[in-house]
């Protein structure tokens, strides 16, 4: 359940009020999120993402980053605190249309791609008439315009995952979560789609705002206006570093101003983590 | 011209077409040189001839025993289906019913054919419901099993989207399903099968309306053993066809998507 009331302190933690910022789409305020069985995946954090961010949470394994996506979809709530979309109290209320992209590309295996893309649209009642050419173009960004009518599996790892972006874009959100949609595939790939995701969300020009997990630091700097570093047992937030840099390009990727970023995110994590990553 | 045996495909034809041959004829040739008698072995030329003799009279017995084994096999799709879709829309259903199902499966069905054919006048619909009985729970546990076997990624898609339970049901449980519900239809046509058979050899039902059992049962009585072996011949080539009409049906609604099917 989503607690309206604020939790009791002793101590006055540093306040976020909910704010009528119209340019806030996702607002977490001290939440925090302990499994049943004692597990804390995620110690008393907030977090505020502007309408047209590209965020990445990155962190190690552990470090309560998914959680905190899955909260933002709305599939599990803080065990205290609460979050917020556009104001609402409910991913559903707030007028956004979220999407979200998992780990692996999830498609139906019975049903061809242009099938697949065109679902969300079909479970919301779409009809067809308007939905195929959406789903076509959705196709095309992704440079899909021509596999609508294969199966998912005559199609290469990367591309299946297109076809999962493909799906999500369909739906022309407003925000899209992402769950280490890369982390399976390999190093060139991965890089290939990183661009092109930059490029979609830029063309977007401050409409879409993503929120991205991952926990490869150089794929969060490439990518992000903004890096959220996660440190883990108990996850919280280490680090909020903006990147400020116009171009993301193969350059960029391979520039020493990308790789400072990168160590500079590094030591912030060992920092916290007191020298060690893995300590059980 | 590459030799027949090494084409793709080819193998599996001639190979088990040249083994059984091979076998016959060691066979034929063993019961000639022996000269073991007719009424304990016969040989396989015996048999064709039978066959052909006595055809007819087989043959309207095949069509009985044919009658029962699709009926029931009908009834136990229609039951086990049903049942299965019960047993998923909710734990407590499941929970309630689920040890009946099984109670079902482990009771040997020679032990209650003599119960239900004393309860239902009418043989057909005694055996009808003997040779359910045996075909029913593999269709229940498998399409229970395939409904539950849904992707939990797609489960989470689904729900993102606001996907109603009917939605849920109709665009990812029951594609899901299907491969385990053909694997459930292979196993019930063959038992459907074996089911009527056991049912007949209960019941003795004679007359008109005698099936392959009861030609088995007859035949072993007048130590015709020949006929017999004609009778087990028709038995067995229709297990054969049963189970590639159902290989051929999971061809036909799989092919294009699930591994168990591509070539």
């Amino acid at each position: 359940m989503l607690m309206k009331a604020e939790p009791a302190m002793i101590e006055p933690a540093p306040v976020e009020r909910p704010t009528p910022d119209a340019d806030t789409v996702l607002y977490a305020n001290r939440i925090e999120k302990t499994y049943p069985n004692g597990t804390r995946a995620l110690d008393e954090m907030s977090l505020r993402v502007q309408r047209g961010d590209f965020i990445s949470l990155l962190g190690p394994s552990g470090c309560g980053k998914s959680t905190l996506l899955k909260m933002y979809a709305g599939l599990e709530a803080p065990s205290h605190g609460h979050l917020r979309w556009a104001g609402a109290d409910a991913p559903g209320k707030s007028g956004l249309k979220t999407a979200m992209v998992f780990q692996e590309a999830t498609l139906m295996p019975w049903a061809d791609v242009a099938t697949n893309v065109r679902l969300p649209l079909d479970l919301a009642g779409v009809p067809k008439a308007e939905s195929e050419p959406r789903v076509q173009r959705a196709l095309e960004q992704v440079g899909l315009g021509k596999f609508g009518k294969s199966y998912p599996r005559e199609l290469s790892g990367g591309m299946q995952m297109r076809v999962s972006i493909a799906r999500a874009l369909a739906t022309e959100p407003d925000v899209l979560l992402m769950d280490e949609p890369f982390g399976a595939l390999d190093e060139f790939t991965r890089n290939k789609l990183d661009a092109d995701l930059r490029g979609l969300w830029a063309q977007k020009q401050g409409k879409l705002t993503v929120v991205f997990v991952t926990h490869s630091i150089h794929e969060a700097v490439f990518l992000s206006s903004r890096v959220i570093m996660m440190a883990a047992r108990p996850g919280r937030i280490v680090a909020d570093l903006p990147i400020d840099e116009p171009v993301r390009d193969e350059e960029f990727r391979l520039s020493a101003r990308c790789a400072d970023h990168c160590r500079d995110l590094s030591i912030r994590l060992l920092a916290a983590s007191g020298g060690q990553l893995e300590h059980d | 011209m590459t030799p027949i045996l090494k084409r793709p495909g080819a193998m599996k034809i001639v190979a088990p077409i040249a083994c059984g041959i091979f076998m016959f004829l060691a066979w034929e040739i063993l019961c000639r040189v022996t000269k073991v008698p007719i009424y304990l072995v016969p040989k396989p030329s015996d048999i064709i001839t039978t066959l052909w003799t006595d055809g007819p009279g087989l043959l309207r017995a095949l069509g009985v025993t044919l009658k029962i084994t699709f009926l029931a096999f009908f009834v136990a799709v229609v039951v086990g289906v049903t049942a299965a879709f019960l047993f998923v829309q909710s734990k407590l259903i499941e929970a309630s019913l689920f040890p009946y199902a099984i109670l079902l499966q482990v009771t040997p069905v020679v032990a209650i054919a003599p119960l239900i054919i004393i309860w239902f006048k009418d043989p057909t619909v005694a055996l009808v419901i003997c040779a359910t009985l045996v075909a029913l729970f593999p269709i229940i546990s498998n399409t229970v099993l395939g409904l539950r076997s849904v992707n939990p990624g797609l489960l989470n898609l689904f729900r993102l989207n606001g996907a109603t339970r009917w939605q849920t049901l109709v665009r990812l449980r029951i594609p899901s399903a299907l491969p385990y519900f053909f694997g459930g239809l292979r196993i019930s046509s063959g038992l459907a099968l074996i089911g009527a058979v056991v049912a007949e050899f209960v019941a003795g039902t004679g007359g008109t309306g005698a099936g392959l059992a009861y030609e088995i049962l007859q035949a072993g009585f007048q130590i015709n053993i020949p006929r017999l072996f004609a009778a087990l011949v028709l038995i067995s080539l229709t297990g054969i066809m049963l189970f590639l009409l159902m290989a051929w049906l999971a061809k036909l609604s799989l092919s294009h998507w699930h591994e168990s099917e591509l070539a």
